[in-house]
């Protein structure tokens, strides 16, 4: 918090609730209520910062950049995925506002959920270029042409807020389901002209956990703060699962990749 | 007093029975409209080739009270879904590609929209054109 923002804070006040948790001496999460001067410009965020100063020095909750780029504070809002950096106190006065970690992931305290499940997924999927064909430095960038950039150019924005797994029912459903944000990544992969693993990624696509958990909810895209769009990336494997698999009766050999066999994968 | 760490809450149930999930419920829901349109016209293609006498059953079968309430119903259904349909279509395709820009999503749902009223329009006027 800028040290001037205490003395900033307005005249008008907001009631916000917040779901605290806190292992050693709760047995389960309970609703806390503040009562938070504001001004027009304060985020959630700077809400949150507020209390843990001047009223609550134990509660918790990350974040980082306070500008949407480092997705750390993602939590329900109102019931709805939001990033507290990027919602504003004023559109829920007077309150009373309830603030939740994210939805479907487990509790650690207050705020902060587990993300390790997340961060296993990503590793998973090869995030990462394997070209078709490494080239020699004195041989060149790998080019490509706008069009092709913009094929998957959207799926590279993902900040890991994990929104979209907090809009998924069928992730809290079923935990294990690769889920929207994972599949934008793998797709960024995938969808990239220069890359040759598409085959190996597409063994996880195929299973059902992998795009075959989607039932084409598309909150998930509703609710990303970077306009990813990760619904578009499951149902797009959806669809290249789908032709493999009847390709598989033709005999005709699925797109070969292969790439992620020469040493480059872990 | 101590909790589980981390702690897991329970998992909703009836998340399909609120918004924002309504919209999509509604979508999965009106597909049996769909299907039921489906069934009718089978059963009418079947009794067709059954013969006259089964054909006039099937036609008399859509002129009673039951079947109009039904048809309405299954109208109703059908728009739902139509609606509810092409507004999630765009984000099941690969990006759309015209004169080297990338067609905006709003423009492939009013485009299917489009089309679907149209079809709708063409068809009640050759079944008023076919009219005996």
């Amino acid at each position: 918090m800028p040290p001037n923002a205490a003395a900033s804070v307005g005249s008008r006040e907001i009631e916000v609730e917040v779901l605290r948790y806190r292992s050693d001496t709760d047995s389960r999460p309970v609703p806390q209520a503040y009562r938070v001067p504001f001004t027009y410009d304060m985020s959630v965020l700077q809400g949150l910062q507020y209390i843990k100063d001047h009223l609550d020095g134990t509660l918790s909750f990350r974040w980082s950049c306070r500008m949407a780029i480092c997705g750390s504070c993602g939590m329900m809002i109102g019931a709805e995925p939001k990033l507290a950096c990027m919602t504003f106190l004023r559109d829920y006065h007077p309150g009373p506002l309830r603030i939740e970690p994210l939805t479907h992931f487990p509790i650690e305290r207050d705020l902060v959920v587990t993300v390790g499940g997340f961060v296993k997924k990503i590793e998973s999927i090869y995030p990462y270029l394997i070209p078709k064909t490494p080239r020699r430095l004195d041989e060149g960038e790998y080019l490509q042409t706008p069009m092709q950039l913009a094929q998957f150019e959207s799926f590279s924005d993902c900040i890991n807020c994990m929104l979209c797994y907090a809009a998924c029912p069928q992730f809290g459903e079923n935990p294990d389901f690769i889920g929207p944000g994972v599949m934008a990544l793998l797709q960024r992969y995938n969808g990239d002209s220069r890359d040759g693993a598409q085959a190996t990624r597409m063994e996880l696509v195929h299973t059902e956990n992998g795009a075959w958990s989607c039932t084409a909810v598309g909150y998930c895209s509703e609710v990303c703060p970077k306009q990813v769009d990760p619904a578009n990336a499951v149902n797009q494997n959806k669809t290249k699962s789908a032709i493999d698999f009847f390709l598989r009766f033709l005999g005709r050999p699925a797109r070969s990749g292969g790439a992620a066999s020469d040493g480059n994968a872990p | 007093m101590s909790g589980p760490r981390p702690y897991l809450r329970p998992a909703e149930t009836l998340w399909w029975a609120r918004r924002p999930y309504l919209a999509y419920t509604l979508r999965e829901a009106t597909g049996i409209a769909v299907a039921g349109y489906a069934l009718v016209l089978l059963v009418g293609l079947i009794s067709l080739a059954s013969g006259e006498g089964a054909y006039d059953v099937w036609l008399n079968f859509l002129k009673s009270p039951w079947s109009l309430a039904l048809h309405l119903l299954f109208l109703i259904g059908m728009i739902a879904h139509v609606w509810t349909w092409f507004r999630i279509m765009p984000k099941t395709m690969p990006r759309l590609v015209i004169g080297g820009r990338i067609v905006p999503q709003n423009r492939i749902t009013a485009a299917g929209l489009a089309v679907a009223v149209a079809a709708f329009i063409v068809i009640l006027l050759v079944a008023e054109w076919m009219q005996p």
